[in-house]
């Protein structure tokens, strides 16, 4: 962490502290808690297709679909095979990884956006699988009776222990991600996303790059679908479609795509107009998304997290003068 | 030295087109100088050698069995009209494009086939026609990726910032910082690179591509859109560059720039190799002159 960072980490190491301690006390926004833990593990994604997209300018489509395949293996491995939930994380990882590197080799070798049309049919290829292999993954019907998080005889009872172990990671992914773009990989990130053949004629390995940052993206993805098995202990394919995906990008783009912190902001964002605000409209939620990607690619390109940073810095330096 | 140094650059390519303007051509720069310097190099090894180099794009031949060697420590010039294939030389030489045939030797290894960020590696780094910054990057930024062969922190050290990476973070911005002030541009190191006007965006280039601590610097067309004080200030600054050791090729319109900072020239036309010699010699081959300036009738 550098200095310019560490400021604003703390605010938010301690935001993230009190804030259960307050929602308990009143009754009315109590259930928060339970939003944030996924609105956190909604985070993790966003922070990691972030990188990819903000940073590297690649499109991923399938972040949804690599999020099940790591929810789904934990989910198999704990119910079939009766593996303790942290051994079956690491392989979903793993096996994720594996995916996102086969995808990556041949589509991130062309330059455009083949890595968006390739994502897209693989995030589609994935979730015909989930429905179909009824026999291991419970079909459309979903997956049931999956484990809460343990390890070994640690574990999570509450959704406050919950909240505190999801967002334990979320600030850990948001520490090891600010400390990645204020570095020579992360200039060398943003080099290659607005102009690549000089990145690559300066000597940055483009293609390495992008497909290391890619491997990374889809699996903090394949975590967060853990974690997301192992709190809801239940998961059903369509928790992993391409709307989903579309919706992690959405909120990456809302809170900011070139922003560590924006992509979080906007996580949360969505999650509570997803589980809460927006309840009432049921199947109308889908345009609402719509209509706000459109004003955010319109008027904040940049997403709202800068708008913000400079609407508060300006209001610093009014109060100054 | 007679300089016609009134002209544009806008001008200077209408102008070698015209033949009632070729004073410019004659009196341009006593090559005295650039001999002197020739016959010291040419004692040393070439640091590039082009053999039967050929490409085309379709039935399009772009380039067609050029030949020729650079050798160490000079300004090569390549000079030839619009489409003569400068600038598909110089993307073979920096690896962005691959060659239909022949070889490319950068200090004793073939390297026509290898990627261009390998090239950058091995110490060839270059400068683009259009001006390919940054844009949305800081102007030290700019720099700093040119740095980045020079360093070694992978994701895992840069996410955990470990010692040896932060240690890396100092050396690259105090050399990103020495390269600005190297081509005058320190002042400006934290403002936006595209906000920069196009002269200074030029001066970023190099800074950037010197960063990579190249053995051979390619410059495309430097001084396109530049005014005459501004190609002024470049010529001294290939000057300073060749005074660190580096050799420099220069694709480059501007006939003053070229006959007075080049010690030797290529000419190329329709994607054949033209013409090879000093300033002196390219100024009076027939040949040259009647491609740039029209057949005598």
């Amino acid at each position: 962490m550098n200095r310019k960072n560490f400021p604003g980490f703390l605010v938010f190491i301690l935001l993230i502290a009190i804030f259960p301690l307050l929602a308990q006390r009143s009754s009315a926004i109590n259930h928060y808690i339970d939003v944030m833990v996924f609105g956190g593990i909604f985070g993790i994604v966003a922070i990691g297709l972030s990188l990819l997209m903000g940073y590297a300018g690649q499109i991923s489509l399938a972040h949804a679909a690599f999020m099940g395949i790591g929810a789904y293996s934990s989910g198999i491995l704990t119910t079939h095979f009766n593996l303790s939930p942290p051994i079956a994380i690491l392989l979903g990882i793993a096996v994720t990884s594996a995916i996102a590197f086969a995808i990556g080799v041949p589509s991130l070798r062309l330059k455009g956006h083949y890595l968006a049309m390739a994502t897209l049919g693989f995030g589609v290829i994935v979730h015909i699988v989930f429905n179909e292999e009824v026999k291991w993954t419970g079909g459309p019907s979903g997956l049931v009776g999956i484990p809460g998080f343990s390890f070994g005889s640690w574990a999570l009872k509450s959704t406050i222990h919950w909240y505190y172990f999801v967002w334990f990671w979320v600030t850990l992914f948001v520490a090891l991600a600010l400390n990645l773009v204020h570095s020579r990989i992360g200039r060398a990130l943003r080099a290659i996303h607005e102009e690549d053949r000089a990145a690559e004629a300066m000597g940055v390995p483009t293609a390495r790059y992008k497909l290391q940052i890619f491997v990374i993206s889809a699996a903090m993805a394949a975590f967060a679908g853990s974690l997301y098995a192992h709190y809801v202990e239940f998961i059903n394919p369509s928790s992993f479609d391409l709307v989903w995906s579309i919706k992690f990008i959405l909120m990456v783009m809302v809170g900011g795509i070139q922003s560590i912190w924006g992509s979080l902001l906007g996580s949360l964002f969505l999650t509570f107009l997803g589980n809460e605000w927006l309840q009432v409209f049921a199947e109308l939620e889908i345009l609402i998304y719509g209509i706000i990607l459109l004003v955010i690619s319109l008027f904040f390109p940049d997403g709202l997290f800068p708008v913000i940073v400079r609407f508060l810095t300006q209001r610093k330096l009014e109060k100054k003068a | 030295m007679n300089r016609c140094t009134t002209e544009s650059t806008e001008n200077a390519e209408k102008r070698i087109t015209k033949k009632e303007d070729n004073s410019c051509l004659h009196h341009a720069l006593s090559t005295e100088e650039g001999n002197r310097r020739l016959a010291e190099t040419s004692k040393n090894a070439f640091i590039l050698e082009i053999k039967d180099l050929g490409k085309s794009f379709g039935g399009v031949e772009a380039l067609h069995n050029i030949t020729f060697s650079v050798p160490s420590g000079i300004t090569q010039a390549i000079i030839g009209p619009n489409g003569a294939g400068k600038t598909t030389l110089l993307n073979c030489i920096s690896g962005v494009i691959k060659p239909t045939r022949g070889r490319i030797i950068f200090l004793g290894k073939y390297i026509e086939n290898l990627q261009p960020h390998k090239i950058a590696a091995l110490g060839i780094s270059r400068t683009f026609q259009n001006v390919a910054l940054f844009k949305r990057m800081s102007v030290i930024e700019n720099v700093t990726i040119g740095l980045h062969t020079k360093t070694r922190s992978g994701f895992t050290s840069c996410a955990l910032r470990l010692p040896p990476m932060i240690g890396e973070e100092r050396y690259i911005f105090e050399r990103a910082r020495e390269w600005l002030e190297f081509v005058g541009l320190a002042d400006e190191m934290n403002k936006e690179a595209g906000s920069l006007p196009l002269g200074k965006q030029k001066l970023l280039e190099v800074a950037r591509a010197l960063a990579t601590e190249p053995r051979l610097l390619l410059l495309d067309e430097p001084a396109g859109g530049l005014n005459t004080a501004e190609t002024e200030q470049f010529g001294d600054l290939i000057e300073k560059i060749k005074n660190l050791g580096i050799t420099v090729v220069l694709i480059e319109h501007d006939m003053n720039l070229v006959m007075e900072r080049s010690d030797q020239i290529a000419v190329l036309h329709y994607g054949k190799l033209l013409a090879t010699g000093t300033p002196q010699e390219i100024k009076k081959n027939p040949q040259v002159i009647e491609i740039y300036l029209g057949k005598e009738e």
